[in-house]
């Protein structure tokens, strides 16, 4: 199910408890599989679950609890947008507006091509950079006015 | 971003190189890990340390303010087993982003402050519990503990001491509620973070169900200050009650936000000159002071306010993780708790009933106020919803929730009682939207 690079990836987590406590690693076991995967299907979580020793149910419990984990299939890039207050007062949910204009699609929606999802994100602790958008989990964008965004989504193909 | 301005600064001192400065070799450069090589080099006894974190009245700052010490001493240490000490670096409080910079730029004083707190308690394990959604600060975190186990601060027998600790990061995947404590320790143990009952507190029954003591980030990246500078001399940076400096993240309409580190009992008009005042010179119309869930103050309260616990608690408010979240005329105030309250009924783990439903209900109602569908009876409705949540529930997240529709009704009736009636924002909807200043860029 997973290439062996992620397996060792997952076993240098569970390095990091006691032996008798691997489940404490299924939050970032479950990251690495969506990393490599795209997205956790069912299959994806019952592997990550009999990994580590745990009922698939648990290992569910908690894919569906944090939101950054994707219980279906998300465009190559997902764009996750912050409208919070902090964010909203300095144009955050008008980024999200903009965004929505320029790629065509509301939030919870992918693009046609499969290139983009749109998220409306939840406070990422980044305030002071308003408004902000994370791409796929894992890289913070700052400051976003327009010119940003559509530089970023040139990058983005 | 970096911490953009300080008075009597500890923790950001020498920060001023930004990304260049955070590796090891820098911060021993400027005096780090002198205060862990002391303690353990002189023998110097637990009760030592304690003392001096004590004596310093730092006070807990991820929000609720206890005084650290104290919690400190509550840990059985001579208890034989194991023992944790943790980090809450899940910072996800709207409006607070301190705690984000400190990992970045000095993510050395959050380790060495953790080896010492785990040396005074007795503790031989930690976890840095650290925000999902800044992922390259938890890598940077990985990097720096592998710098610190090769340079012998961590690790088993540290500097031939015969004290053993390991460190290791944990990271968070988007669930606010994991900031709280026993949710952040569930969610450790590879389960949904949901709160757990108090009591047992987590000195007796904490991570794995062994001794366990969590404290926020900033929290530990000032004990080798403390240690360094001598108790007494960090309570006196600060006031009475309210010991040394603290970083306050200012967001929303100023024209620098940023992070400040200032001494506690700073007045706030001297914070808000630093955030380069308000953005477009407009004025100031309200403040949360404390991050999103402490209750807003009006502008003409604030503005007599110092930061610093006392002050703002007087003031009907809370200083919280000193999250200064300012909005200026421009801001609809029913605009502005619609989206606070979408995010705690969002975030509410579903666990108690008054919560779960109640935040919904909080949402729902002030939703329809924004869209011009509120009921004569619906401030009633709203303060009645509150009282039904408020200390009906496991955790804080139900009061928190609670506290800004109380307060934002409270000071702010009349624009809600003006949507109510006309169906409309009493602040023009294209002022509103001047004062996020999104489409200056290109209009």
């Amino acid at each position: 199910m997973l290439t062996s690079e992620s397996l060792k990836r997952i076993d240098r987590e569970i390095a990091k408890y006691p032996a008798d406590q691997k489940q404490s690693a299924v939050m970032a076991a479950l990251a690495i599989a969506q990393q490599e995967r795209g997205w956790l299907s069912s299959e994806a979580i019952e592997f990550v679950a009999a990994y580590l020793g745990m009922a698939p149910i648990a290992a569910y419990e908690v894919a569906t609890f944090y939101n950054m984990y994707d219980l279906e299939p998300v465009g190559k890039y997902k764009l996750s947008v912050c409208t919070n207050l902090p964010c909203m007062l300095t144009g955050g949910v008008d980024a999200g507006e903009y965004l929505k204009r320029k790629l065509g699609i509301g939030y919870n929606e992918t693009t046609p091509d499969g290139l983009i999802t749109l998220k409306e994100g939840e406070c990422m602790g980044a305030c002071g950079d308003a408004p902000v958008m994370i791409v796929n989990n894992r890289r913070m964008c700052s400051w976003m006015n327009p010119e940003q965004i559509d530089k970023l989504l040139a990058e983005l193909k | 971003m970096a911490i953009l301005g300080a008075i009597n600064p500890m923790l950001s001192v020498g920060l001023e190189g930004g990304d260049k400065a955070w590796r090891l070799a820098d911060y021993v450069r400027r005096g780090g890990y002198a205060a862990l090589r002391r303690i353990l080099e002189e023998k110097l006894p637990q009760e030592y340390v304690i003392n001096e974190v004590k004596k310093s009245v730092l006070r807990g700052r991820g929000g609720a303010g206890f005084p650290t010490g104290l919690k400190w001493s509550f840990m059985p240490r001579s208890f034989p087993g194991d023992k944790y000490v943790v980090c809450n670096s899940d910072e996800g409080e709207p409006g607070t982003f301190k705690d984000r910079d400190l990992l970045r730029y000095d993510p050395h004083s959050v380790i060495e402050g953790m080896a010492i707190a785990a040396f005074a308690m007795g503790a031989t394990r930690g976890y840095n519990y650290i925000h999902g959604e800044i992922w390259e600060i938890y890598e940077r975190f990985e990097e720096a503990l592998d710098e610190a186990r090769a340079a012998g601060f961590l690790g088993k027998d540290i500097l031939g001491s015969g004290f053993s600790f390991e460190l290791f990061a944990h990271h968070g995947y988007g669930a606010y509620i994991c900031g709280e404590e026993t949710a952040l320790l569930e969610s450790i143990e590879g389960k949904k973070g949901q709160p757990r009952f108090k009591p047992p507190f987590p000195a007796s029954f904490g991570l794995y169900g062994k001794p366990t003591t969590i404290n926020n980030t900033e929290t530990f990246a000032s004990i080798p200050y403390i240690l360094n500078l001598g108790g007494e001399h960090f309570l006196e940076v600060g006031k009475a009650n309210n010991g040394g400096t603290k970083l306050f993240s200012v967001s929303g309409h100023v024209n620098r936000p940023g992070n400040y580190e200032v001494p506690l009992g700073t007045p706030f008009v001297t914070l808000l000159e630093m955030a380069g005042g308000m953005r477009g010179g407009r004025k100031l119309k309200a403040c949360i002071p404390g991050g999103s869930s402490s209750p807003v103050v009006p502008a003409a309260t604030m503005m007599e306010c110092t930061m610093d616990y006392d002050s703002i608690s007087k003031a009907g408010s809370m200083l919280g993780s000193g999250a200064v979240i300012v909005m200026d005329e421009t801001t609809c105030m029913v605009k502005a708790l619609e989206r606070l309250s979408f995010f705690y009924y969002e975030e509410s783990c579903g666990q108690c009933t008054p919560c779960r439903e109640g935040t919904n209900w909080l949402y729902k109602v002030v939703h329809r106020i924004e869209h011009g569908q509120g009921r004569g009876d619906d401030l009633d409705l709203l303060a009645s919803i509150t009282t039904n949540i408020m200390g009906r529930t496991i955790c804080a997240l139900g009061d928190a929730a609670s506290m800004p529709v109380q307060s934002f009704v409270k000071h702010y009736g009349d624009e809600f009682a003006y949507h109510i009636e006309h169906k409309k924002c009493l602040v023009p909807v294209d002022v509103q939207r001047a004062g996020s200043g999104f489409f200056t860029a290109t209009v």
